[in-house]
């Protein structure tokens, strides 16, 4: 427990340097512990949890800031996937009020759960183009962010504010789209 | 999309983030000079200020209603977290808040009969006070629940009550400049009250503004 601590907070302090890759390690570490952390709650409702994990990483990502390095970083993502998880459930019982968007989902039931993040997908289809494609595009030992960028059809720099914003934005859509 | 898709892009905007500096600082700045525009424009400022200034009692309203914004701020630096703790500031602003409450029971059994301790208690404004502040303090919690929201508050409405707390101990303190009232008891009560009205509405608001 200290351990994880300890390498996780070490990774995020890299990554806040603007270190790629500890950062990478570090996101799929939490990751991780996050899919086990919703999986042991939520155990009517697998196809949510890696909703969660997502929609809780772009969380940490994006509230970096609040972050306050003289305090424990698992202790501070932990906060942050308990909220994301009541956050969740408040959301849901607001759906059920709402006969129509049930019988919506009762249509779409049979279709196969591939297992993978569902919310992102929808809320990345409504996405401008180019940032739907930043996002989707760059890979962290594949397509660089510039390369990525020129698919787009931007510049580097421009590409690197754009993904920024592309990531906010799927944020708030995951959450509006659920509530 | 698969989750380590998600975290390739997630890390291709590694670095420190962003965020504002002294967000609170701004918030207080802005709110503080909100009401001192309503106090000059609508409520005035007393017109014995520049004698009042130099009386001890003027200061101390300033020093509690001072206090209790400090608390407020110390809470919601904290609550704006994950993980944070508003500890600090409750326990200052509930020691200042008894503190001042037993000067105010104190002064009004000190006096000599019943009669005088109401007109203490009453003042000459006892029905608009906890209502000016209350108004005096809206642009601030305003702009203050804005601002925490684009943190990351998880508990809603302890950071709302906070925020409120903030906003409330800022107005207050500007109010006293209008405020004429100079007596512990009157200001334990109404000047409380107008704080306090303020932290509630925080939390009702936060409870469902304070989302991200």
């Amino acid at each position: 427990m200290t351990d994880t601590e300890t390498r996780l907070k070490a990774l995020m302090l890299r990554g806040l340097d603007g270190d790629a890759a500890a950062y990478r390690e570090c996101l799929a570490g939490l990751g991780v512990r996050l899919r086990a952390y919703f999986a042991r709650r939520m155990s009517g409702a697998p196809g949510d949890v890696e909703d969660l994990v997502q929609e809780t990483l772009l969380a940490v990502h994006l509230k970096r800031s609040t972050w306050d390095p003289s305090q424990s970083f698992t202790a501070w993502a932990h906060a942050v996937a308990r909220y994301k998880l009541i956050d969740h459930w408040r959301r849901r019982k607001i759906r059920q009020t709402l006969p129509i968007e049930d019988h919506i989902e009762f249509l779409a039931a049979d279709e196969p759960d591939p297992g993978v993040g569902l919310e992102l997908d929808r809320a990345l289809a409504t996405l401008p183009e180019k940032q739907r494609i930043l996002v989707t595009d760059v890979k962290l030992t594949g397509l660089s962010l510039a390369e990525a960028g020129t698919r787009a059809g931007i510049s580097e720099g421009a590409a690197k504010v754009a993904l920024h914003r592309a990531l906010k934005s799927l944020a708030e859509r995951m959450r509006r789209a659920d509530g | 999309m698969r989750t380590d898709d998600l975290i390739d892009a997630l890390a291709q905007d590694a670095g420190p983030s962003r965020a504002p500096p002294r967000r609170l600082a701004i918030v207080a700045g802005l709110g503080a000079l909100a009401a001192l525009i309503l106090v000059l424009a609508w409520l005035h400022t007393r017109h014995d200020l520049m004698q009042a200034m130099r009386g001890g009692m003027f200061w101390m309203k300033a020093l509690y209603t001072g206090a209790l914004g400090l608390a407020g701020y110390l809470a919601i630096e904290r609550l704006s977290r994950p993980a944070g703790s508003g500890r600090r500031g409750w326990m200052l602003g509930g020691v200042v808040l008894g503190l001042f409450a037993l000067a105010g029971v104190v002064q009004a059994m000190m006096s000599p009969d019943i009669q005088m301790a109401l007109h203490m208690l009453r003042g000459h404004s006892w029905h608009v006070c906890s209502r000016n502040i209350l108004m005096l303090g809206l642009p601030m919690l305003g702009l203050g629940l804005w601002a925490v929201r684009g943190m990351a508050p998880t508990r809603p409405v302890a950071a709302g009550f906070a925020t409120g707390l903030f906003a409330g101990g800022v107005a207050a303190t500007v109010y006293g400049l209008h405020c004429a009232e100079n007596t512990f008891t009157f200001v334990a009560l109404w000047y409380s009250l107008g704080v306090l009205s303020l932290a509630v509405l925080g939390a009702l608001i936060g409870r469902w503004a304070l989302r991200w």
